[in-house]
């Protein structure tokens, strides 16, 4: 048994490795370093847990039955993931983040001397605030993150749900959230919490299934930065500082994250969680369906195009990952570069389903980072490019957001493809993107569509080279 | 009058939010997908708080309403500990540089 004082400098140690886990991730080269100091915090505050509470009966074997068993599953899960879903992967861990924190606060509520909070029907005001909305917070975690787990394993479909009057009816829940948190410190009753717990998974629900496949970087962001807030509550009702590091730490971070990824679509936070994109622009996009040329080839012409350029320039988007098209495209930048081709990557911020994905699948294919660019690091180069292959993107590289003031995507920042002396467009149709807006790329007069599997045409083209 | 343990615990939890802001700011963009599972392991220091609650049933009986609760939240925090921490490292060590030309 270790005193209060000392488990609590070793919580602020484990917190202190923390912020260097973080920090650690500002380069790859620094970055596995930071991920052994996040293991070494972790490891360290469970030690202290263990000795500040003395208890080794047979609780003590349970508890490490139960770590047992979690973690076996947690690296199962780990090491036979794919790349691919990864943005699944993080949003099932947030639902887990969630529910634990549901799941400590009701036990803090049921056995308050266990925390040293009071007893039970007069938990300590504070305490109990704290409590509850750590749970509230936790729930919504929760239930957010199992639609959005959902959404993105295509078990539910991604795109927007909506019903007439949901705005109304969300910010109803929230507000009655407020006022069970009232109630329950007024009168300790165990029934408001038990319903304060049901309407927060029931709003966490509501207000992640009107928000489409697309905006699901600022969905996950987002809730990564609940799962933070959550674990700060219950920190702060626990007295722990470690907690509350972290939990402040995982809070700014998603928070963070999600600000980055809606400047990438240059949409208000607001705006993409009260929901979907196409739902208010419905009408102008069918109204301007004229047919348009569009010049198609096959691999055999891209081959060519790509033979006789001296740099390319590679988009990839969502539909790379969804065709696992990225070890073939590796393979054919990697013949590019023996016929001394200039290859490099060009990711758009919100590229794929969650922040970094294209990153990540690209380091899966083992293309080095440092050919990899972000948008405004490469968005110079285009001009000096000879061909741009856009693979799987789509709404990222349309022009109309810098002409059109009318377009529903007018202002967001997009890669400059169209400044290629030729863009190679490998796309299954000509159908619009998330936005539901035709993309001028496909007109353009330097643009040769190839519509074909991402991963077969890459494929193909390889071969012709 | 003394000051209520409760404003250190504010005080913590707001500078520890501007450090996370600094530090997550300084996190390359490539590295955001290692960023969010590895803030997804750490968060999971909630097991703490599930250990606790395990521990408060006595030795005659362990298993007490509050302390499956806090058994269940163990197994899941776990879960996310090793499964977070390990895909993490498994993503970060995919990160090569390009290879010098010999």
């Amino acid at each position: 048994m270790i005193s209060a004082n000392l488990s609590a400098i070793f919580y602020l140690v484990s917190g202190v490795l923390f912020i260097l886990a973080l920090r650690g991730l500002s380069s790859p080269e620094t970055s596995r370093q930071g991920n052994f100091f996040g293991i070494l915090g972790m490891i360290i505050a469970i030690a202290v847990t263990f000795l500040s509470t003395g208890n080794f009966s047979s609780g003590f074997i349970f508890v490490l039955c139960f770590i047992l068993a979690g973690g076996s599953i947690g690296a199962f899960i780990a090491y036979k993931i794919p790349m691919t879903a990864m943005p699944e992967l993080v949003a099932g861990f947030h639902s887990l983040v969630g529910l634990a924190a549901v799941f400590v606060a009701i036990s803090a509520f049921l056995n308050p001397e266990a925390f040293n909070l009071g007893t039970v029907g007069n938990i300590k005001l504070g305490s109990l605030i704290e409590m509850s909305i750590g749970a509230a917070v936790g729930a919504i975690t929760f239930s957010g993150s199992v639609i959005a787990f959902l959404k993105l394993q295509g078990i539910m479909s991604g795109s927007p749900i909506t019903f007439k009057g949901q705005h109304f009816i969300n910010a109803l829940i929230l507000i009655s959230i407020v006022i069970l948190i009232y109630l329950l410190c007024l009168t300790q009753s165990s029934n408001l919490f038990w319903i304060l717990l049901a309407v927060s998974f029931l709003i966490g629900f509501l207000l992640i299934i009107p928000i489409g496949g697309a905006d699901m970087p600022v969905v996950i962001s987002m809730l990564n930065s609940y799962s933070g807030w959550a674990a700060a509550g219950i920190g702060f009702t626990l007295e722990n500082t470690a907690l509350i590091i972290t939990g402040a730490l995982v809070g700014s971070s998603g928070a963070i994250l999600s600000y980055i990824m809606c400047k990438g679509m240059n949409r208000s936070f607001f705006n993409v969680i009260l929901g979907g994109f196409g739902a208010t622009e419905e009408t102008s996009i069918n109204s301007n369906k004229e047919q348009r040329p569009v010049k198609s080839g096959n691999a055999d012409d891209a081959a060519f195009l790509m033979k006789n350029a001296s740099s390319v320039i590679i988009v990839p988007g969502y539909g790379m990952a969804v065709a696992q098209a990225q070890h073939a495209l590796r393979e054919m930048v990697d013949t590019l570069k023996k016929n001394d081709i200039k290859v490099s990557y060009a990711i758009h911020p919100v590229a794929g389903r969650m922040p970094g994905h294209m990153n990540v699948l690209l380091a899966e294919a083992n293309v080095p980072y440092d050919e990899v660019f972000e948008l405004e690091e490469i968005n110079n180069d285009f001009a000096n490019a000879d061909v741009a292959f856009v693979i799987g993107a789509n709404d990222v590289t349309n022009p109309v957001a810098k002409t059109d003031p009318q377009s529903p995507i007018y202002g967001m920042p997009v890669l400059d493809v169209e400044k290629c002396k030729s863009v190679l467009f490998v796309k299954r149709s000509l159908s619009p993107g998330y936005a539901g807006i035709d993309n001028d790329l496909f007109y353009k007069e330097n643009t040769l569509m190839l519509f074909a599997d991402a991963k077969k045409m890459t494929e193909d083209i390889t071969k012709n080279l | 009058m003394e000051i209520d343990p409760l404003i250190f615990r504010l005080s913590i939890f707001i500078l520890s939010i501007f450090v996370g802001y600094y530090v997550v700011w300084s996190v390359t963009p490539s590295l955001h997908t290692p960023l969010m599972s590895v803030t997804n392991a750490i968060s999971s220091v909630i097991i703490v708080g599930a250990i606790i609650a395990g521990l408060s049933g006595d030795s005659n009986n362990v298993f007490n309403t509050s302390s499956i609760f806090g058994f269940l939240a163990i197994a899941l925090a776990a879960i996310n500990i090793f499964g977070g921490f390990l895909v993490t490292q498994r993503m970060l060590a995919m990160y090569k540089k390009k290879k010098k030309d010999k």
